[in-house]
């Protein structure tokens, strides 16, 4: 049977790895190509890679860290963060990147999803959605909204209709991050995870929220998430990716051994 | 020199690049000629069987590889790879290689888990493999150990002597196949990690 597969997320700002809470506040913690390589032999399904470099002058010290990632690691990992166009897609995708992931250039150009599928193969197209709760209303029949700008921006779109949207544009999967779980270590967004995993056909990976093994077990089952996003959990070396499947696979989920 | 073939199916630079992590040269080319003449061949690939097939047709890379597989350069076929060496594929109804006897099947619609959820086709991600006969490409291949797949599509051989490793998903499809110099594998062997390193390696040095 296929594995839950554990996701360690990188966000990336000038070439180096950074953390923050909800987008701010953010403090250097490494060097992205050792971090990678680190996480890889530590059992890492897949990887992350967020690029919150905020000038776009500055997109080509990305490529390289994507192309040094490719060199080191033989596991599938993505990049996200300021794709706005194809060639931003192909740029990360010949530098060696499985999957490149976009979010609020889709929500502003959805057919920048069906583009990619069409050039590059929906495998290769990740939707990252932004979501915070706002409650039923009008427009938002999930009560959950789309947002850009880190949380900031309002966008007037229902989550769970957007993901199926971009399902249908040809997305091969999706990174749903909650907004409100984001930083808080409380767990991860469990309605939301299973209301998209359960009206979508493609992989949801669960972002947002995560700060122990047993909230990816909930996640992973009750939030019928595919995969799990990982960050601070595993940044500061409170737990390892070990830990993390050992007690998954104590749960009697299946994973890959670390 | 490995010729990785190109034959416009998807990214090829992660499979050179996973060679030359082994420590050994390549070339990407789309060459029959350069293709014919190989110490060792990879047809790695992503996309649908019928666009690739068309491809290698344009190009002659159809009977370069066929030319290549009776002369007994080792070869090595990975996803799309271990499909279009069969007969033909359910993708489109395409016509293959027919390097191998048998037919590239899609998962069947509505597979279901043990406890009824609705299995997801493409099968992405991570899993395992059974070896169901030896192989030297898996010398050193555990039991425990798994592999990264992306696909809709698997290789279903009429002849099960053909078939080296199978795999669950709803269903149990064949993941691995062989016949004399040919080695295909419908998993990712350049994004598995160690073991999908592991098997490359063998194949870098397999005299079949």
């Amino acid at each position: 049977m296929l594995s839950k597969r554990i996701i360690p997320c990188l966000d990336v700002r000038e070439g180096r790895t950074t953390k923050g809470i909800k987008f701010e506040n953010n403090v250097d913690i490494g060097d992205p190509v050792d971090m990678a390589r680190f996480y890889y032999e530590a059992g890492a399904d897949e990887l992350v890679f967020y690029d919150i470099t905020a000038s776009h002058e500055k997109r080509n010290i990305m490529i390289d860290v994507v192309r040094r990632v490719a060199e080191t690691i033989f596991i599938p990992f993505s990049v996200g963060g300021g794709i706005r166009t194809l060639e931003d897609m192909r740029a990360v995708l010949l530098a060696g990147a499985e999957k490149v992931s976009v979010n609020s250039a889709a929500v502003k150009n959805p057919d920048i999803i069906s583009q990619g599928a069409r050039a590059f193969g929906s495998q290769c197209v990740v939707l990252g959605m932004d979501v915070k709760y706002v409650g039923e209303k009008e427009g938002i029949q999930s009560g959950y909204e789309i947002v850009i700008n880190g949380g900031r921006t309002y966008m007037g779109m229902d989550a769970l209709e957007w993901a199926q949207k971009g399902e249908k544009l040809g997305a091969g999967e999706i990174c749903l991050n909650s907004i409100d779980a984001d930083g808080t270590k409380d767990g991860y967004e469990m309605n939301l995870t299973r209301l998209v995993s359960e009206n979508v056909n493609i992989p949801v990976i669960a972002s947002g929220g995560a700060g122990t093994p047993e909230h990816l077990a909930d996640v992973l089952t009750e939030g019928r998430a595919d995969a799990a996003l990982i960050a601070s959990m595993v940044h500061y070396g409170t737990y390892t990716i070990a830990d993390i499947k050992a007690h998954l696979t104590d749960k009697g989920i299946k994973v890959r051994k670390a | 020199m490995i010729v990785i073939v190109d034959y416009g199916a998807g990214n090829l630079t992660s499979v050179q690049r996973a060679v030359s992590y082994l420590g050994y040269e390549s070339l990407i080319t789309n060459e029959p000629e350069k293709i014919v003449n190989a110490e060792r061949i990879i047809f790695p690939g992503v996309g649908a069987a019928g666009s690739a097939m068309e491809e290698m047709k344009a190009r002659g890379i159809d009977d370069a590889l066929e030319k290549a597989f009776k002369s007994g350069i080792p070869m090595l076929g990975i996803c799309v790879g271990c499909q279009i060496i069969m007969d033909g594929s359910e993708e489109n109804d395409a016509v293959c290689l027919g390097l191998i006897k048998g037919t590239a099947r899609a998962f069947p619609s509505g597979m279901k888990e043990e406890n009824g959820i609705l299995l997801k086709v493409p099968h992405m991600g991570w899993n395992g493999l059974n070896v169901v006969q030896p192989h030297p490409l898996f010398n050193g291949v555990g039991k425990e150990d798994e592999f990264y797949f992306v696909h809709s599509y698997f290789p279903e051989p009429l002849d099960r002597n053909n078939v080296f490793g199978v795999t669950e998903y709803g269903v149990e499809f064949v993941s691995a196949v062989g016949l004399k110099n040919l080695f295909a594998t419908q998993f990712h062997l350049e994004k598995s990690g160690k073991p999908g390193l592991l098997i490359l390696k063998n194949f870098c040095i397999w005299e079949p």
